[in-house]
């Protein structure tokens, strides 16, 4: 029996979902190994049960928590994909502020109408198997994860920071060109994309499990950052962490 | 007919979440909406405090679909304030990346979203049974623009190497060359796709409306330009608050915007009513052979101009690649003074006008921040549209007409959390 498959989407830009797509490829294999029930972006069925289900997007409404909450009773597995739903991500930006003022700063007069709660990730609301990181995820991972569910295995989750795949990869350093960087206490298995890509690591897959905060810190703050900086690049995905950080 | 109720609650095959609501009772329309009910992110709010070198990161997550129309708005609203003019290589890279992005998002609405309904299907997975030429047509096309994005920004999804002024990592000549081979290899495909649409049965209907795009002396506008009204002719950047009057109502969290008339339309069709002429002839031989001219009020056509565009950014491809080999690929000197001041970034995302308006501090922070969305542009439309619609094809039953109303939303191929933001 194929495992049903539901993919649903909460506070964010789908872009997670849309790895899910780019996997052009894979797709005659993956629509043969799994019986997708549920993808409101790409098909119009749906189903009701789920075997596994991948969740997009942070949650900032209390209406998603009422859906999130259906989605767990009729789910065996679930699996937020992505830095909004495994970390809150870049929605948490506006946690710094009340929820009055933020919807006021965006609605004016008619901010009435409207409702929104602090982000969060799905964790903080529904228990979870495990986290698929990034942003957006790694088309590579999605695929190795759904291969190792379909073996009955738990996922292997990578724990090793950015900057080991960073130096596999033949990067120069970026501390070496004169920028910053949170490869050091960032969880790998991107492949350090970001790095590769020409630019920095922004953090975007979460901490590693025992992440060394005070050395990060300190090259940061030798290469000239304030601790106002240190704070902005880090709450960029990782405000629900800041505790971790302070 | 005397009795219709169609309730459609997240409509599906689309990028985010709206709701299609449409009431008629003893032949008379009693209710027709189109409500958005997205959960807002508050990028303008994020966007507070922010420092110049990764605003274009942050913004780039508001929409993983034209995550490099955003990136590009963002860098080019930065450049504005700080008054950098960047190189002409950048500018031919950034249209590049350009071209993957709306070859890539064109598909995935033209054969994922779209298809379906003209095929009688409820996804593209099912059609793999039916039909699987065709969705592995559109697989390999879209898997090209993810290809030019991989190859031009890093990745797909929010490509990396886009920065103020520059590129943090510029392509070597060997990439262009296999691009290059991969967008001619792919003319088959794109004539496939003609074949596919023109054999499609667009529902008939027309609705007289205004278009607003880009326009640009030199080229067919997607990264540069000015503002153009079917209705009021040109207009510049700094105008858009004239044009768009966002405005919020109720039901829905994204805004809606009106011109001139109650409402107007951004996107491919917009682009190809303003700019025609300036189309590839690859493109041009298309729309002749898919029937589609300026103007044209039929927003089922919308589906064809994206086929149209696809084919015109391919041949654009293979054109900026020529230029930029024959100038070679140099590496260049990124400097950035930051001050203080505002600039604004107008590009044309694959569904339309999308502008980023930003103010700086003097030590290059975001002071203030307004994005304004395609999609926004179209909710209203979309909602006359709907209207008439509706009151014209009270002769069909309640499942024909869903389907026709899910189809027209559809054809304008909304992006809802980018216009809810």
């Amino acid at each position: 029996m194929r495992p049903k498959v539901g993919v649903f989407d909460f506070t964010c830009c789908q872009g997670c979902e849309l790895q899910i797509l780019n996997c052009e490829e894979e797709m005659p294999d993956l629509i043969a190994a799994l019986d997708i029930v549920a993808f409101r972006e790409a098909m119009t069925e749906r189903g009701n049960y789920y075997d596994i289900a991948f969740i997009d997007g942070a949650c900032s409404r209390e209406s998603e928590i009422v859906s999130l909450k259906e989605i767990r009773k009729r789910a065996k597995i679930v699996i937020p994909i992505g830095a909004c739903a495994c970390l809150g991500g870049v929605n948490c930006l506006k946690n710094a502020y009340p929820m009055d003022e933020v919807l006021k700063a965006e609605y004016g007069e008619a901010a009435s109408y409207y409702d929104t709660i602090p982000a969060r990730p799905i964790s903080a609301v529904i228990p979870v198997d495990f986290f698929m990181p990034g942003c957006p995820i790694v088309k590579e991972e999605f695929i190795r994860v759904v291969q190792e569910l379909l073996a009955g295995r738990d996922p292997y989750q990578p724990n090793d920071p950015v900057c080991a795949e960073c130096k596999a990869g033949g990067n120069v350093c970026v501390f070496d060109k004169g920028m910053t960087c949170l490869g050091p206490v960032t969880r790998g298995g991107c492949k350090a994309t970001c790095v590769t890509g020409g630019a920095v690591c922004w953090g975007c897959r979460g901490l590693i499990d025992e992440p060394n905060i005070h050395a990060e810190k300190e090259i940061l703050e030798s290469a000239g950052l304030s601790m106002e900086d240190i704070t902005k690049r880090f709450n960029l995905f990782n405000v629900c962490q800041e505790g971790v950080w302070k | 007919m005397s009795k219709i109720d169609i309730k459609v609650n997240q409509l599906t095959r689309m990028e985010g979440h709206g709701n299609l609501t449409v009431k008629v009772s003893n032949g008379e329309v009693e209710e027709v909406r189109w409500e958005i009910t997205e959960s807002p992110r508050f990028f303008e709010v994020m966007l507070r405090g922010r420092p110049w070198h990764d605003a274009h990161v942050l913004v780039s997550r508001i929409c993983g679909i034209c995550s490099v129309s955003h990136q590009l708005a963002s860098l080019q609203a930065t450049e504005a304030a700080f008054g950098i003019e960047p190189s002409e290589q950048t500018i031919l890279l950034r249209k590049l990346l350009y071209v993957g992005e709306v070859i890539e998002s064109h598909i995935l609405h033209l054969y994922f979203m779209a298809m379906p309904d003209f095929l009688g299907a409820g996804s593209a997975f099912s059609l793999m049974k039916s039909h699987k030429d065709a969705v592995l047509c559109g697989a390999r096309l879209k898997k090209l623009g993810n290809y030019v994005m991989e190859i031009v920004g890093g990745r797909a999804v929010h490509p990396q190497a886009a920065t103020v002024n520059g590129f943090g990592r510029l392509p070597s000549h060997r990439d262009l060359l296999c691009l290059r081979g991969r967008l001619k290899e792919a003319l088959p495909d794109l004539e496939s796709t003609v074949a596919l649409f023109k054999g499609f049965e667009l529902p008939e209907f027309s609705r007289e409306t205004e278009y607003i795009s880009l326009t640009h002396p030199e080229e067919y506008a997607f990264i540069r330009g000015s503002i153009r009204s079917t209705d009021t002719g040109g207009a510049s950047i700094d105008q858009y608050p004239e044009i768009a009057n966002e405005y919020c109502v109720p039901h829905s969290t994204a805004k809606f915007a009106k011109h001139v008339r109650g409402s107007y339309v951004v996107g491919a069709l917009a682009r190809i009513n303003n700019n025609f002429e300036q189309l590839h002839p690859l493109a041009k031989k298309a729309a002749t052979e898919l029937g589609l001219k300026p103007i044209c009020f039929k927003p089922f056509m919308n589906n064809i101009a994206q086929v149209v565009e696809t084919i015109h950014e391919a041949g654009e491809g293979i054109d900026i690649i020529d230029e930029l080999l024959r100038a070679g690929i140099r590496e260049e000197q990124i400097s950035v003074t930051v001050r203080a001041g505002r600039g604004i970034g107008a590009v044309e995302a694959p569904r339309g006008l999308l502008i980023h308006d930003f103010t700086y501090g003097e030590k290059g922070s975001i002071v203030k921040a307004n994005c304004i969305i395609p999609t926004n542009q179209n909710h209203a439309n979309i909602q006359h549209d709907l209207e008439e619609l509706v009151s014209c094809n009270l002769d069909k039953n309640e499942d024909e007409l869903r389907l026709l109303c899910e189809m027209l939303v559809r054809a304008y191929d909304p992006c809802i959390s980018c216009s809810t933001h």
